[in-house]
């Protein structure tokens, strides 16, 4: 086959092509993974929710409610219920004083404001420092503790959290996620 | 050339990352474990082959002049196929690899085979060829990546092996420029016996 000439017709022509065949071609591929997307990003949140509050048996994802954190944002909260018994809230939260970009935590809570569990859902922390803030180790420190009475800081800052080795900035990042849930929650007087 | 030596070059004579050193930006960042550097691996490997089969196909067809642009669209749309489906079937390690799916094509791997090869061979050879670039790099951040995790973390393939921490340095940028100059003096090595 002879090679096309570089023509400015030849040029709009093949460009024009070559740029609508691809476009068909992501829309589809665009079409066919819709679906597993979001259902991936749904179990993510609802596996999530089912770790860090206690048996449930409604749906928290469709009784989900937003409320604001009083900083200009707001919340996603999830219902625990059994029966129609509230037994506890999740709390999709974030911080923006990350050592590097957001950290999205799910803390969930008891009635009487003890932290039941703390999942992390997002973080782009230094690996191997940071990161480690998804380990047990880290944050089962927070379990049935209750902001009021436990110091949600570390304890250079005057709190009771054990930070991690080299990775303050990221402890410090994610005790204010967890306390930002908590004050969330009060203001909303769900505690 | 034979089209089995076509495949095998890219392992060792004309390792993208250890003899061309092409790519480097990705292989630093995403070889913090033997897991993630495959990944992306992988990920490479499909729209390497993918794009130089199109290429090639259509070099024909391209007008000179724009031939970058062309190259670039065909590129940035099997890219763009492979963020979507890692996105829907493999979430955790797309959350991992985050910005450097996206960013393969600005590889210079890619665009390099497409100047160098596709356009100037057939659709066979060149499919062959961009398998055998993309194994040679998956291979490559492989044992980057392995090296990395057993001496940084003390685990491999995620499974640990040794309690507490390793040589943090590896986990880090400092470690991976390290770890990635002692392999290419190690081929160098091989190469020259």
């Amino acid at each position: 086959m002879a090679k096309t000439e570089s023509t400015f017709k030849n040029m709009v022509l093949s460009l024009t092509l070559i740029s609508l065949v691809s476009s068909a071609c992501l829309g589809f591929v665009y079409e066919l993974t819709k679906k597993p997307i979001e259902l991936s990003n749904l179990s993510k949140k609802l596996d999530a929710v089912k770790q860090v509050v206690p048996e449930f048996t409604n749906d928290p994802n469709k009784e989900m409610f937003r409320l604001p954190t009083g900083e200009g944002d707001s919340l996603d909260i999830y219902p625990a219920k059994s029966g129609d018994k509230v037994t506890g809230y999740a709390v999709s939260t974030f911080t923006s004083k990350g050592f590097s970009g957001k950290i999205y935590l799910m803390a969930g809570f008891r009635l009487d404001g003890s932290i039941i569990n703390i999942s992390v859902l997002e973080q782009k922390e230094t690996p191997g420092l940071g990161t480690k803030m998804t380990e047990p180790a880290f944050k089962d420190q927070f379990r049935d503790k209750n902001p009021d009475t436990f110091g949600l800081k570390v304890k250079k800052d005057g709190g009771k959290v054990d930070a991690i080795t080299a990775a303050t900035i990221s402890s410090r990042a994610f005790c204010d996620a967890v306390q930002k849930a908590y004050n969330t929650l009060k203001k909303g007087g769900l505690l | 050339m034979n089209q089995f030596q076509n495949l095998t070059k890219g392992f060792l004579k004309e390792n993208p990352i250890l003899v061309l050193v092409l790519g480097t930006c990705p292989t630093l960042a995403t070889t913090t474990s033997s897991l993630n550097g495959m990944g992306m691996g992988i990920a490479t490997t499909f729209v390497l082959a993918g794009s130089n089969a199109v290429i090639a196909l259509l070099s024909g067809v391209i007008p000179d002049k724009v031939r970058i642009p062309a190259f670039i669209v065909i590129i940035a749309s099997f890219v763009t196929i492979v963020d979507l489906i890692m996105q829907a079937y493999v979430p955790d390690l797309y959350k991992t690899l985050g910005i450097f799916i996206p960013l393969i094509v600005v590889n210079c791997i890619v665009l390099g085979r497409a100047e160098a090869f596709a356009c100037k061979n057939s659709v066979t050879s060149s499919l062959i060829d961009g398998i055998g670039m993309g194994l040679g790099f998956t291979m490559a951040l492989g044992i980057l990546g392995a090296f990395r995790e057993i001496v940084g973390s003390g685990s491999i393939f995620g499974h640990k092996f040794i309690s507490g921490d390793g040589i943090l340095v590896f986990i880090l940028a400092p470690g991976a420029f390290m770890a990635l100059g002692y392999l290419i003096a190690l081929v160098n090595r091989i190469k020259k016996s």
